[in-house]
């Protein structure tokens, strides 16, 4: 098989059946946890209002919390930069908006090539900072296994073919794409079977959380 | 495996429902939870991290719940959860969690992790796991009516002390009655002074109160070890001796799990509403104070601080009310730091007070509240739980720290105005 050849495939079939096992894994996973149900709530609210303060929370935690004393500071500000990083390079780089046009008929404007270069290289380092922060951090240290450290590297996995491709780096363009793109497709086969689930469970968690609180007149 | 293993993962599987599950799902490992945990801020032990006490819970739900989990389950490929590891557990999920929430409000992805422990005890009655402190104690409150064994006949002989001592009369069985009085098993044993700080509250209010010689007991051991079945039991007592006295309130008194267990879980417990209202005394406190029904006289000069129980304020959402009283009763109030809904708490709620295994370690975790009150400098300390205060005593003993407890309605009952001070506001 050619390189085009690959190419053409892993761009195609490949791309459709990443998507499909995506789709259908995530769907499963989140039926799964759902069809467990929640029992309804007798005691007499003291907020009635309580899912408006479950939307809330789905939002305030995106704040840093008031208590993490020891948690060093750059171990914090590489897990906001990389989520954000990658949301931006994932959402708002010309090639990749191409491609959610070509799949779901429409597109929006894009951040400029130069910017999502830097984003990319600040997204690495943080990466390599909470894979640091995780090894050593005793806590995190303690609770890691194959899933942390599969997940971490699926991830970082088609950010630095990415940038690789994109600079013509190691491999020539169309190898390395061919790599970037299946790269791409091991995260999209992953992400539901793995604790990168958390991308669609995490408003769920936040939402019980905070509904369940909100009903008790506590602001989380 | 055995017949017990077998139960108990019954029971954690009838525990696990969707926010368990989108809890389990959601957890990225990301440790937050420790920094927030006193047990492991005072030992520096990875094992205390919050979420890793659930790991056999996460087991179960991984092995029954999820595709992957229950794929591997058939393979035979998959660590079961097993008594051992259950044995094991029991210092995690009993010693060193006190329900006291605050991990909670750290979580990233928004677990509640008390939700989850408080049902992952519910498997480790079932396989026979509960510490021996707590099933003795839960024994008692179910045979005598009280954790500490405190029956009917020495709770009149307290009674009749209080009355001899403040010269009023504490009214039983009132048909009719607006208000019925709980009391915890350490306010009758240990502080009784607030007994008659509710009567004199009460008798400045002109408000109809009763106590039941049916049901007077208001913790309930039930939801410490985590075994619903006895905690649906010791509620069904209190919703029964309320309805048959007709009260509309039901006043639940200073203690923190009394106050969420009636308040918030019993309901859910006996499957149904009540025909009465639950109030926390403070709450009551604060209304009849913000009514006019209760006016306040001198203030406490001496500088004083507030301990937040945990389950009344960060869990319960009595949060406002204790702040306005202290300002109220307080001349000179200093908030601790980490104060309010972010407390730390005694270290003995959640039934680690009943359970002396882990009596060790609860005073390691006192070195935070030694720290939050040396800031302050204080040398009296007010709170609303009897149980806390009895925890915080045990702690400023052991630290040889020269601070004296007090009950917050007790202090207020103690500065309402009297017509002496009536007539120097006068003045």
């Amino acid at each position: 098989m050619t390189t085009i050849e690959m190419l053409t495939w892993v761009r195609g079939p490949g791309l459709v059946i990443a998507i499909g096992i995506f789709l259908a894994g995530t769907l499963v996973r989140l039926i799964e946890m759902l069809m467990l149900g929640r029992r309804k709530d007798l005691s007499e609210p003291r907020n009635a209002a309580s899912a408006k303060y479950g939307w809330r929370l789905v939002f305030t935690r995106f704040l840093p919390p008031f208590a993490a004393s020891d948690v060093p500071a750059i171990a914090f500000l590489a897990s906001y930069v990389f989520h954000i990083g990658l949301f931006l390079i994932v959402f708002f780089y010309v090639p990749h908006i191409t491609v959610f046009k070509e799949l779901i008929g429409f597109g929006w404007p894009s951040l400029p090539a130069w910017f999502i270069d830097a984003v990319t290289l600040a997204t690495m380092i943080a990466m390599f900072v909470v894979l640091w922060h995780r090894i050593s951090d005793k806590v995190k240290n303690y609770l890691s296994g194959f899933n942390d450290y599969y997940s971490w590297f699926i991830t970082i996995f088609p950010i630095v073919t990415g940038y690789f491709a994109f600079h013509r780096l190691v491999l020539p363009y169309n190898d390395m794409l061919v790599i970037h793109i299946l790269s791409v497709e091991l995260l999209l086969i992953s992400l539901p079977f793995t604790k990168l689930m958390h991308a669609f469970s995490f408003i769920f968690s936040r939402w019980y959380t905070g509904e369940a609180a909100g009903r008790k007149g506590i602001k989380l | 495996m055995s017949v017990s293993i077998k139960k108990g993962i019954q029971a954690f599987k009838e525990q696990i429902d969707a926010p368990i599950a989108s809890y389990f799902n959601s957890c990225v490992h990301c440790g937050l939870c420790a920094s927030s945990c006193l047990f492991y801020v005072a030992t520096g032990d990875p094992k205390y991290t919050p979420i890793h006490k659930l790991e056999p819970m996460r087991r179960v739900w991984k092995q029954e719940y999820t595709f992957w989990g229950r794929l591997f389950s058939k393979l035979g490929i998959s660590k079961p959860v097993t008594d051992d590891m259950l044995d094991e557990w029991q210092d995690l999920l009993y010693d060193s969690c006190t329900l006291c929430g605050r991990c909670s409000l750290v979580c990233p992805v928004g677990n509640d992790l008390v939700y989850m422990i408080r049902k992952a005890r519910e498997g480790m009655v079932a396989s026979g796991h509960a510490p021996q402190g707590l099933k003795e104690g839960t024994y008692r409150a179910m045979t005598i009516g009280s954790p500490m064994g405190v029956t009917l006949k020495s709770f009149k002989k307290i009674i009749s002390n209080v009355e001899e001592e403040t010269g009023m009369t504490m009214p039983f069985d009132v048909q009719g009655a607006d208000y019925l009085l709980l009391m915890s098993s350490a306010e009758i044993m240990e502080f009784y002074e607030f007994i008659g700080a509710m009567a004199k509250i009460f008798a400045q209010a002109n408000i109809s109160w009763t106590f039941s010689s049916e049901t007077f007991e208001a913790t309930n051991s039930g939801i410490q070890i985590g075994s619903s079945d006895l905690a649906a039991e010791l509620v069904q007592r209190i919703v029964d001796g309320a309805e048959k006295l007709n009260v509309k309130y039901v006043i639940s008194p200073e203690c923190g799990h009394a106050y969420t267990s009636l308040r918030w879980e019993g309901p859910n417990l006996i499957g149904r509403k009540y025909n009465f209202k639950v109030v926390h005394v403070l709450e009551l406190i604060d209304q009849l104070l913000n009514q006019g029904k209760i006016k306040m006289g001198d203030k406490h000069i001496e500088k004083l601080t507030f301990h937040d129980p945990c389950q009344i304020v960060r869990r319960g959402g009595v949060i406002d009310e204790p702040q306005h009283l202290m300002n109220k009763v307080a001349d000179n109030y200093v908030e601790m730091s980490d104060s309010g809904k972010l407390n730390w708490c005694c270290g003995g709620g959640g039934g680690v007070s009943a359970n002396s295994h882990a009596d060790e370690l609860r005073l390691k975790t006192f070195k935070i509240k030694k720290r939050q009150l040396d800031d302050t400098g204080v040398k009296t300390l007010v709170t609303s739980c009897s149980n806390c205060r009895h925890m915080l005593e045990a702690g400023l003993e052991e630290n040889e720290m020269d601070i004296e407890v007090i009950g917050l309605s007790e202090l207020i009952a103690e500065h309402l105005q009297t017509n002496e001070t009536h007539q120097d506001n006068k003045q």
